[in-house]
């Protein structure tokens, strides 16, 4: 079964489209979304809607740091971040939040493991930035397969037979075979705001039966997506950075 | 598993043959498929109670990397088995013998060290260019078949851009045999394709000298002898070691990677061109540096010994070799100055690049009046210097380009065949406009060598500037000319 691997949306709907296009057209039949639904961007609402449907029918969701900013305050914002939270706490209606705040933070099944940030205190938002963080998370989570987000860059962490862990930084459309003899970490990347100067949205799939993972990178209308977060009168610097993928 | 694979046995429907080699890591048999076809073998690695999991990271390194390659110089990949439950892989069983097997009678004679030596480099180059470096290059994964081609066996050890490297931390057993891995293997890194052609110069080295440039090291300390020492110049060892084959073995050997070849292509090309190596220092050494030179290089190392090498992952599409063939049968035609421009262009897209400079002219016994050799070699000379003369507004040093001037009643198949064997990615060439029809017959050069070319053609034209025929086919006149 190949599954459909999306993180940091930020309210892209765009963005967000795109991916789930090119994942339904490659034969995704599962869809998980590994949080950091709103922030940053104008589409907050149509979003989390996009997403809950997809959570009616089977999806999984789990809670990024931006999705409990919406339910209560946090230290940690900077200016134009916390304004886009903002924001979005007024466009979202109490469905939408109550579904937010309902999100799990780090999800276990039998041989997979999602979270937003780290399977080590998810809570405490820590980034995946290094191979002891790596290391942490794998060993934590205790699964062969173990997908993330937050940073919002693509990587692959992994931890061989012998507990060495390496990391590698994937290109994109090539099928890396993971097999589950030896744990990895994926980074899936940000479908909403990429950060690489490369404006295209990141997603991956991951195919349980052969065990590979593929990381893309999805060019959509992203001067749509900054212009929409101009007219909603939000921070020149969030529609810049969207324009820019930076 | 490997007590239960006996002669006769059967393993996912690959009858299992006789064993052909057993060895630390694993063994091969020779298997036959259920579908037929040509002999096979299978590698099967050793795992289980008592064994490493070094061998089964190697193993799955080969059989993540041998599905991805493809063409003449790499054994055809077949099947896999599953890495958990039955881990085996099943390759075609490549005829011919290992260079280790040739070098058993000692050095070879410079003809074969050259021809043996540019096989290897294009199968080297083969491989760098499915963005994969071998990492353990040495005799015995050398197998040379009948035709002459080579092929690289056992990628164990290998590392492939697109693939994670399971061996990048596993600095135990991932770098490869000591007496012929580069000095940066030593320092644990594995993303350079220049380390597959330092050890091409110790491959190039014994089969020049029968001796390997550093011994057989059996300790890290012996193996860091080569981030300083320079190797006893084959010269001293063989006298039949000519200065330019010494010039290129010692260049491969080079201690920073940035002095030696930048592409196994370039290796390949100096061996089959030997008149357009320049000569160095290299070339003219008879024995290493002195005790206080040698101080002093050990010296010099101490600095970077600390630091690990960090060197960009040099794969061979960024080293290109390029092709331009230059008409000097005509050396006034108005296009000349185009193609050098163009050319000049390209060339300023890459750091790293070969310029060969390619003439073909009617063979001297067909030229009218040609009478004998002098006159041949006259007309040869006479066609060189007017290809010098083309080439030198491009400023370029000698040790980047090459001339070449061919004799062939063929032009478009000579310049194919020529950029073929010396791995060209890009060939410039000239031609006649569309309604220059006086010149049609090397327009058709150039859309013969444009269709059947290996690689990338530019085709230089100029621009027709007179549109009176265009114009007719206006209904109305162009603007500002009524």
């Amino acid at each position: 079964m190949i599954i459909a691997l999306l993180s940091d949306i930020h309210a892209n709907l765009e963005a967000l489209d795109t991916c789930l296009k090119h994942a339904q057209a490659n034969g995704a039949m599962r869809y998980v979304f590994l949080g950091d639904l709103v922030g940053y961007g104008s589409d907050a609402r149509s979003t989390v809607e996009v997403i809950a449907k997809h959570a009616a029918a089977g999806a999984l969701v789990v809670k990024g740091n931006h999705d409990e900013a919406v339910e209560k305050r946090t230290g940690y914002m900077n200016e134009s971040a916390q304004e886009a939270i903002d924001w979005a706490r007024k466009t979202l209606n109490e469905n939408a939040k109550s579904f937010l705040a309902g999100l799990p933070l780090c999800v276990r099944e039998e041989k997979l493991c999602f979270v937003h940030a780290s399977a080590s205190f998810p809570e405490r938002w820590d980034y995946i930035d290094s191979l002891s963080a790596a290391r942490k998370s794998i060993e934590t989570a205790e699964r062969a397969h173990t997908f993330s987000g937050h940073v919002h860059d693509q990587m692959l962490y992994f931890q061989t037979g012998v507990g060495k862990i390496g990391s590698f930084r994937p290109v994109p459309g090539t099928p890396i075979p993971a097999k589950s003899h030896h744990r990895w970490l994926a980074l899936v990347g940000s479908v909403g705001q990429p950060r690489d100067r490369n404006p295209a949205a990141a997603y991956a799939l991951f195919d349980t039966t052969r065990e590979q993972i593929t990381f893309y990178r999805i060019p959509y209308d992203h001067h749509a997506a900054a212009r929409k977060i101009r007219e909603a009168g939000l921070s020149e610097t969030l529609a810049y950075r969207v324009e820019k993928g930076i | 598993m490997l007590e239960k694979l006996t002669p006769g046995t059967e393993l996912d429907g690959y009858v299992i043959g006789e064993r052909i080699h057993s060895g630390a890591q694993g063994v091969i048999f020779s298997v036959a498929s259920p579908t037929g076809g040509g002999p096979l073998i299978m590698k099967v690695p050793r795992i289980g109670r008592g064994e490493t999991s070094e061998s089964l990271l190697n193993f799955e390194t080969e059989a993540m990397i041998l599905p991805t390659l493809s063409g003449y110089h790499v054994p055809r990949f077949v099947a896999a088995g599953d890495i958990t439950r039955t881990p085996y892989l099943v390759t075609e069983w490549v005829e011919g013998d290992s260079l280790e097997h040739w070098l058993k009678g000692g050095p070879l004679p410079t003809a074969d060290v050259v021809r043996v030596g540019a096989a290897i480099a294009d199968a080297l180059h083969s491989v760098h260019l499915q963005d994969t470096i071998h990492l353990d290059l040495k005799p015995e994964n050398v197998i040379l078949k009948r035709d002459g081609t080579a092929v690289l066996i056992d990628f164990g050890l290998a590392h492939h851009a697109r693939y994670p490297d399971l061996l990048a931390e596993e600095k135990r057993f991932a770098a490869g045999s000591a007496p012929y891995i580069s000095p940066e293997q030593v320092l644990d890194t594995r993303s350079d394709s220049r380390s597959d052609i330092f050890s091409l110069g110790v491959v190039l080295y014994e089969m020049a000298t029968g001796e390997l440039p550093f011994g057989l090291p059996e300790t890290m300390k012996g193996m860091r002898d080569r981030l300083w020492r320079d190797p006893v110049p084959p010269r001293s060892l063989a006298g039949d070691v000519v200065p330019w084959l010494q010039e290129i073995i010692l260049r491969c050997l080079e201690i920073s990677a940035d002095d030696r070849y930048q592409s196994a292509a370039y290796v390949a090309f100096d061996l089959r061109n030997p008149e357009q190596v320049v000569l160095t220092d290299r070339a003219r050494k008879l024995q290493s540096a002195g005790f206080f030179g040698q101080v002093k290089r050990w010296w010099k190392a101490r600095d970077y010994l600390p630091v690990r090498f960090q060197p960009p992952t040099l794969f061979a599409v960024e080293t290109p070799i390029i092709m331009v063939a230059v008409d000097t049968s005509h050396p006034d035609d108005y296009r000349h100055p185009a193609l050098r421009r163009t050319t000049s262009r390209v060339l300023s897209l890459s750091t790293e690049f070969r310029l060969i400079c390619v003439s073909v002219i009617r063979a001297a016994h067909l030229v009218e009046g040609a009478g004998g050799i002098a006159t041949a070699s006259g007309l040869h000379l006479e066609h060189l210097v007017r290809l010098r003369h083309w080439v030198e507004p491009l400023g370029l040093s000698t040790q980047r380009m090459s001339l070449h001037v061919i004799e062939s009643a063929n032009p478009a198949d000579t310049l194919l065949e020529f950029a073929r064997c010396n791995n060209v990615n890009l060939i410039v060439l000239g031609a006649p406009g569309a309604k220059e029809h006086a010149l049609a017959w090397w327009r058709s050069v150039a859309s013969k060598v444009t269709a059947n070319a290996h690689c990338s053609v530019h085709v230089v034209r100029i621009p027709v500037r007179n549109i009176r025929t265009d114009a007719k086919n206006h209904t109305g006149h162009p603007s500002g000319l009524k």
